[in-house]
């Protein structure tokens, strides 16, 4: 099976390759076939990754395959290398998994778009780079898959690119990224430059004899480690890109915005963990930017009424708690939230794109409401996914949220009751207003008018079945990691157990165990978020469904808050004052004063200038031989004057 | 013994007679007689250095320099005759083309 590993990206690289270069030649049909068969093939492939994997020791869980040597200068040797260990098996199976359901549901959504080809090229390329991101066995083979990522991101948010918004968009995703890359590649370079290598088992075996556990070197290169992170993954300040990506395909958002792509970053974060529980200061900064994301997001998403941007700020929210429990050194907890999210929101995002195809392409959750009898089972998929999220109790959200939650109280890293109440109040938040979102879509009057009425239509059965399979993954998709207060065993902390302590031995034992607390504080702590999620669920209810007018009467008194969140805090103009307008001065008195009239202004003139002084000294030139000798003549005459006298 | 600075001061005169034609004549095969005037002059300086040195080099160059005057006669004339062929005139001051 190692050696098979490099099929996993190779497989969607070939869709790519035969639906890119082929583009709009093959038949619908065969465009679905290829693209979605090769994604098929490599969760298939994952599977027997996973399952060979599983079949070994604990500790022998890790297997290897080297392509090629990619750049070997001096002491630099990288390789193209492919490393299956707990942690990547878990992420390529959720890739690919996910990834082949939404390439399956996308045949249904985008079937009438004339970029057929090039959308499920874009696709697989996606699916490739996302996969070599996961499976790589050095920092430089991550970041290519890393830019890959974000380069397909780009292409797939631009995709209709007729429309200015959504090119602008695209820009915009990559431009911010690219803030976040800098540092990423920064980090790396501090990394090689201490370890003098970028494998990863390398880098995690040294990197204790290496770095002074909670020095200044190692702590920068984690906080730039993590600003690439928070680019990537949409966290304080660098988020405002991905709620502007809802403007590509319903699937793409699904995919690369909610359930992959932006969660690379908490992977990342998990892969290089033996390098952060060296850093207890930049671990507490992930942790702050990480709750604070997660409330302030979930805020913005209360006063949203476009159905994918709630969602939007919902990932937002939901990624800063993932990097809430990575900053309190719990990446097992982060990474299961990862794997639960990925269900449930791609879930809920392709749920939308189901009501949005419904809608005739609206998305303003102010003219919908009463769908939930046009669409049954959108409608029934999209609760469960909502009760996910909300964090109910025995569905998947619940398991991984509460996991974080208590971590991040109790964590001997940075852990604390602060950090606990910003996860609770952001799940009160999220519970809110995801029942908001299901009240104002499938309750309630029918807003729509009559000619988008007339449309409304269930999806098709392509369309279907993949909310019907990650509904039946989000209920039970937590499973996998009860917490042991219920008496189960954490089968997925258990099997990410021999990632999360590789090479950080001294440090780990302390930092992620969760000791000297009582199972009465667990039990207290857990009924009282339940009991919050509850209650914001009722407040919803109340607002949204019973009693609709106390919704704007609400409003009313509040509107100073609401004109503040329906603005996401002006944070967007906030950057565009602050940060594009004078880059964009900056950038005009380069170009009109700086190039134009000094750079061009200095050649030009050397130019004119010899060409003026050679127009007049041109008439020199007279053509008669008897002049030139004459002036000859003197000149020797007075060179020789020169040499006698001078 | 006639004194070296006469033979200079020949040299010197004939040399400025040279200069003098080929600056102020029009026609092209005076001019080019005026050149060979000149050329000589400075033979008839080595020559007068090489006597009072007693050093035979002098005579040697001035025998190169005559054989290559000879040859470099043979060219220039033949080119005269071409331009003058062409244009019906050999006067220097009507081929003034290559002016700014």
């Amino acid at each position: 099976m190692a050696d098979l590993l490099f099929l996993i990206p190779l497989l969607p690289l070939t869709g790519f390759l035969i639906n890119g270069l082929l583009l709009g030649r093959l038949p619908k049909w065969m465009i679905s076939a290829v693209a979605c068969g090769s994604v098929g093939l490599s969760f298939l492939l994952s599977a027997a990754a996973f399952f060979e994997l599983r079949s070994l020791a604990p500790e022998a869980r890790q297997l290897t395959q080297t392509l090629f040597t990619w750049i070997s200068v001096d002491q630099l040797e990288v390789n193209f290398g492919f490393l299956l260990d707990p942690l990547s098996a878990v992420m390529i199976l959720v890739v690919s998994g996910v990834g082949f359901l939404i390439h399956v549901y996308s045949v249904g959504y985008m079937g009438h778009d004339k970029g057929y080809g090039r959308y499920f090229a874009y696709l697989n390329l996606f699916m490739f780079a996302m996969l070599t991101l996961v499976l790589a066995d050095n920092f430089l083979l991550l970041f290519v898959g890393w830019e890959g990522v974000g380069l397909c991101s780009y292409l797939l948010i631009g995709f209709w690119y007729e429309k200015q918004s959504a090119t602008d968009a695209g820009k915009k995703a990559f431009i911010v990224n690219r803030i976040g890359d800098f540092g990423f590649l920064i980090g790396m370079f501090v990394i090689f430059w201490s370890v003098g290598s970028l494998d990863f088992v390398t880098v995690s075996r040294m990197a204790p004899e290496v770095f002074i556990a909670g020095g200044s070197l190692i702590t920068a290169a984690c906080l730039l480690l993590f600003l690439g992170a928070v680019g990537k993954s949409a966290q304080i300040p660098l988020y405002v890109w991905l709620p502007d990506a809802m403007e590509g395909p319903t699937p793409v958002s699904a995919l690369i915005h909610a359930a992959t792509m932006v969660t690379a970053g908490v992977y990342m974060l998990a892969r290089t963990n033996a390098l952060f529980v060296l850093a207890p200061d930049a671990l507490f900064v992930v942790a702050v930017i990480g709750g604070l994301t997660a409330i302030f997001a979930a805020t913005i998403g209360l006063a949203q009424n476009d159905i994918k941007r709630v969602l939007a700020y919902s990932t937002v929210s939901q990624l800063g708690y993932m990097f809430l429990a990575c900053g309190v050194a719990a990446f097992t907890a982060g990474i299961f939230h990862l794997m639960t999210h990925a269900f449930f929101k791609a879930l809920l995002f392709l749920g939308a794109g189901s009501v949005i195809h419904a809608m005739s392409g609206k998305q303003d959750m102010r003219d919908m409401g009463g769908l939930k009898k046009y669409l049954p089972t959108t409608f029934r998929t999209m609760v469960i996914a909502t009760l996910a999220i909300a964090g109910i109790p025995l569905f998947s959200g619940f398991f991984s949220k509460d996991e974080i939650l208590w971590k991040a109280y109790s964590s001997t890293m940075h852990g604390g009751w602060y950090f606990w109440l910003l996860g609770v109040a952001g799940a009160g938040l999220t519970a809110f207003y995801m029942f908001r979102l299901v009240f104002l879509t499938f309750y309630g009057e029918e807003r729509m008018d009559a000619e988008t009425k007339h449309h409304i239509h269930e999806s098709p059965r392509s369309m279907t079945v993949p909310l019907v399979i990650l509904a039946v993954l989000s209920v039970i998709g937590g499973y996998v990691g009860m917490p042991q207060l219920f008496g189960a065993t954490n089968y997925f902390e258990e099997w990410l157990h021999p990632v999360m302590t590789a090479g950080s031995h001294e440090i780990a034992p302390h930092a992620l165990a969760s000791g000297g607390y009582s199972l009465v504080e667990e039990w207290t702590l857990m009924l009282a978020s339940v009991a919050l999620v509850l209650f914001a669920i009722y407040l919803a209810n109340y607002y949204y469904r019973r009693n609709v007018g106390a919704a704007g009467r609400l409003a009313q008194r509040l509107s100073g808050i609401k004109t503040l969140l329906v603005n996401k805090y002006y944070v967007d103009e906030i950057y565009g004052a602050v940060v594009v307008r004078p880059l964009v001065y900056f950038s005009l008195f380069l170009w009109k004063i700086f190039d134009v009239i000094v750079i061009d202004g200095t050649l030009n003139g050397i130019a004119v200038l010899w060409r003026d002084l050679s127009d007049e000294f041109r008439y020199t030139q007279s053509g008669q031989l008897r002049n030139y000798a004459t002036i000859f003549s003197i000149g020797v005459v007075i060179l020789l004057a020169y040499f006698m006298f001078g | 013994m006639v004194p070296v600075s006469a033979y200079l001061t020949l040299a010197v005169v004939l040399f400025g007679i040279g200069t003098v034609g080929v600056l102020v004549t029009r026609n092209m095969i005076v001019l080019f007689m005026s050149i060979e005037l000149m050329l000589n002059a400075a033979n008839l300086a080595i020559m007068a250095f090489s006597r009072a040195f007693s050093l035979v080099d002098g005579h040697v160059i001035v025998f190169l320099v005559l054989t290559i005057a000879a040859a470099e006669a043979a060219v220039g004339l033949a080119l005269i005759v071409m331009v003058y062929r062409n244009r019906e005139t050999v006067n220097i001051d009507r081929f003034n083309l290559m002016k700014w």
